[in-house]
């Protein structure tokens, strides 16, 4: 079943020559030539019940906008957005309480706002105060909360009924580790009863965790859609140089095959990992010697270059990534054709299963500035566990045990 | 019109509580509390009173008290702040909860029904705090009053709607809301209030009917005071006054509402 469906979206903001303009067009009556910036343009999207999309995007790609045309505070340009069932918007938490009230007072006010009557609220007022757990609080004015607090009862409101479409902004990164996980949780539940999922996030890993497909907006247009790695990819090529455009769209959506990015003045020509006896490998044992070989060629004479590499799991969380700059290996002086060759070393310490490598070339401590090439899954390889002792999780880390009685 | 009728019947609660708790937080950190709310409307209406009852020796018509004129102003003070203070306080409503209308989905024109049923509540402590004073000095109004709930009403509606214009333009164009203060000023000084309608020379008479709260000041001094029924003609005109300014403001307000969002 769709919940939400976004059409031919289009959004422009109107400047008037003037406000009387402005009033006197309410009217019907055309006004001088007016500017129209265009903020959104063109996006369209299907949701169905219990799916989950995640919008990422530099600042001013779009995305607010995107999501206040969704829950109905602007009004789309052109296109049409429809949902079927309740939305339940977590745009900023606390919006709307009032300092001087109590917790309990403020959540009638917040449920209020969001339409439910009373009766509605009061029963749900222990399952919100037990979800909030701030104890005494509850029942004390919000002003001497602390912000942690704040956003415990905010989010025990405007998650304690269950909508057809949740949209969230970014109101996840607050409140401690363990409240953010009981958040979390409360998302899937919801999301496996079947509501809908918009989630709007520049983290990588909330994203791959929640959401089943992504989008990727930049200056107001759709740049790539589709499995949420694969976006998450272009999205992170997209950093150094705005305008990078997959050669083919569909590659992004392969999360099989590498993807790259960057402007070639640097370039991999090869990349293998390799045993200890220099031969390639695709599998490789637990806590066995490894050398990651990345043969580069330099199309520039340009004087300072970082090679760096990140370690995936088959989800696409990074496991481990380092490079050159921060551990202080200068690599310079090239020759402009040139092909050299730099090695990695090091003890696969992971928990068995599926890893894939990442690749970069670019200056500086990070790929932000200018980014030579990013390759994503430049190879993949399996960990298998032979030797060892049986153990579970993503790295080997073998304890000695001792007892003592 | 149906659909905000609707919004407003399934916002009910939220808007009583809204009051409730605006109201009670207003004096919530005040050793006097509650009690400020009457000592406010009270000190003016003593104020008045003391300055031009006994200054200028005014008497006003047929009552028969010797604080005949601290009594008529204060009547046509209870009329006049209720009409006041909803059309100055909806100059802003619009920005002053911009944050809101642009985070939150829900009918805006819940905003409206708060700020009315704050002002009216503030206005009963105004009318409680004067019945005090007709007690006090030994004055008892007639069966009249029961049309009193009926004129209040009409003047907060004939506020409400004249504020949705103005608020909604204000949003837009700030000049109203420096402007609208000054209107009402000369608005309260030429609606018979400090002094009786008598005075005013006959040829004027006639332009008074074009001051809106006019017929609303007379049917509170005439209910209250005289034990005179309103006159429902005039009633009727300002009631359909209202019904205009209400559909001008409903209809600006829905060309306006998409684009409100944008400019707060």
């Amino acid at each position: 079943m769709t919940i939400l469906r976004v059409s031919e979206l289009s959004k422009s903001y109107i400047r008037y020559g003037g406000e009387f303009q402005r009033i006197l067009s309410w009217f019907g009556m055309q006004t001088a030539p007016s500017s129209r910036t265009e903020v959104l343009r063109d996006i369209s999207f299907e949701l169905a019940a219990g799916e989950a999309l995640g919008i990422v995007g530099i600042n001013g790609a779009g995305k607010s906008t995107l999501l206040k045309i969704i829950t109905g505070t602007l009004q789309p340009s052109t296109g049409s957005v429809s949902v079927s069932g309740r939305i339940a918007a977590i745009l900023e938490l606390a919006m709307g309480f009032n300092p001087d009230l109590t917790g309990e007072e403020n959540v009638i006010h917040g449920a209020g706002l969001m339409g439910f009557s009373k009766a509605e609220i009061l029963a749900k007022m222990p399952e919100i105060e037990a979800f909030a757990e701030v104890g005494d609080y509850f029942r004390k004015p919000f002003r001497i909360y602390s912000s942690g607090m704040q956003v415990r009862v905010a989010f025990a409101v405007a998650t304690a009924w269950r909508p057809d479409l949740l949209v969230i902004d970014e109101a996840l990164s607050v409140g401690d580790t363990y409240f953010q996980q009981k958040s979390f949780k409360r998302i899937e539940a919801m999301k496996s009863a079947g509501t809908a999922l918009l989630f709007v996030s520049h983290d990588r890993s909330a994203i791959l965790k929640l959401c089943d497909k992504a989008l990727l907006l930049s200056e107001g247009s759709t740049k790539a859609q589709g499995v949420p790695e694969a976006v998450m990819n272009i999205y992170n090529a997209m950093l150094p140089d705005l305008t990078f455009v997959p050669e083919r769209l569909e590659d992004s959506a392969d999360t099989t095959r590498p993807f790259k990015s960057g402007n070639q003045q640097f370039q991999f020509t090869n990349v293998r990992l390799l045993d200890e006896n220099r031969a390639p490998v695709n599998t490789v044992e637990v806590g066995e010697l490894v050398t990651l070989e990345l043969v580069i060629q330099a199309n520039t004479s340009k004087d300072s270059l970082t090679v760096g590499y990140e370690i995936k799991d088959r989800l696409g969380y990074s496991i481990f990534g380092t490079n050159s700059f921060d551990h202080r290996i200068k690599i310079s002086e090239f020759v402009e054709g040139e092909t050299f060759t730099v090695q990695f070393s090091f003890s696969a310490n992971l928990g068995p299963g599926s890893y894939s490598i990442s690749c970069a070339l670019h200056t500086g401590a990070t790929h932000v500035d200018t980014c030579f090439e990013w390759r994503d899954l430049a190879l993949t390889f399996d960990v298998l566990n032979i030797n060892k002792k049986s153990f579970i999780g993503a790295c080997w880390i073998e304890p000695e045990i001792t007892v003592i009685r | 019109m149906p659909l905000a009728l609707k919004a407003l019947w399934n916002y009910r609660h939220f808007i009583l509580t809204a009051i409730l708790s605006e109201f009670r937080l207003k004096f919530s950190r005040s050793l006097l509390g509650g009690l400020w709310g009457v000592l406010n409307p009270l000190a003016q209406v003593a104020i008045f009173a003391l300055i031009l009852s006994n200054v200028l020796q005014a008497r006003i018509g047929n009552v028969e008290n010797q604080y005949s004129f601290a009594l008529y102003l204060s009547v046509g003070l209870c009329c006049w702040n209720l009409f006041n203070d909803i059309v100055s306080r909806s100059l802003t409503l619009f920005i002053a909860n911009g944050q809101l209308i642009k985070k939150a989905a829900f009918p805006k024109i819940v905003l409206l029904a708060n700020l009315m049923g704050a002002c009216i509540l503030d206005n009963l402590l105004l009318l409680g705090a004067v019945f005090g004073l007709f007690f006090a000095v030994g004055f008892y109004p007639g069966v009249t009053l029961v049309a009193l709930p009926a004129v209040l009403l009409l003047t907060a509606l004939l506020a409400a709607s004249l504020g949705l214009i103005l608020g909604t333009l204000n949003t837009f164009v700030r000049d109203i809301g420096q402007v609208t203060p000054i209107v009402l000023q000369v608005l309260f000084w030429f609606t018979p209030i400090v002094y009786p309608a008598s005075i005013i020379p006959p040829a004027l008479r006639d332009l008074m009917w074009l001051n809106p709260v006019y017929p609303l000041v007379t049917a509170y001094q005439n209910l209250l005071l005289y034990g005179i029924w309103p006159n429902i003609g005039d009633l009727s005109t300002t009631a359909l006054l209202t019904v205009c300014l209400l559909l001008t403001g409903g209809f600006l307000y829905s060309k306006a509402a998409e684009e409100m969002a944008e400019v707060l």
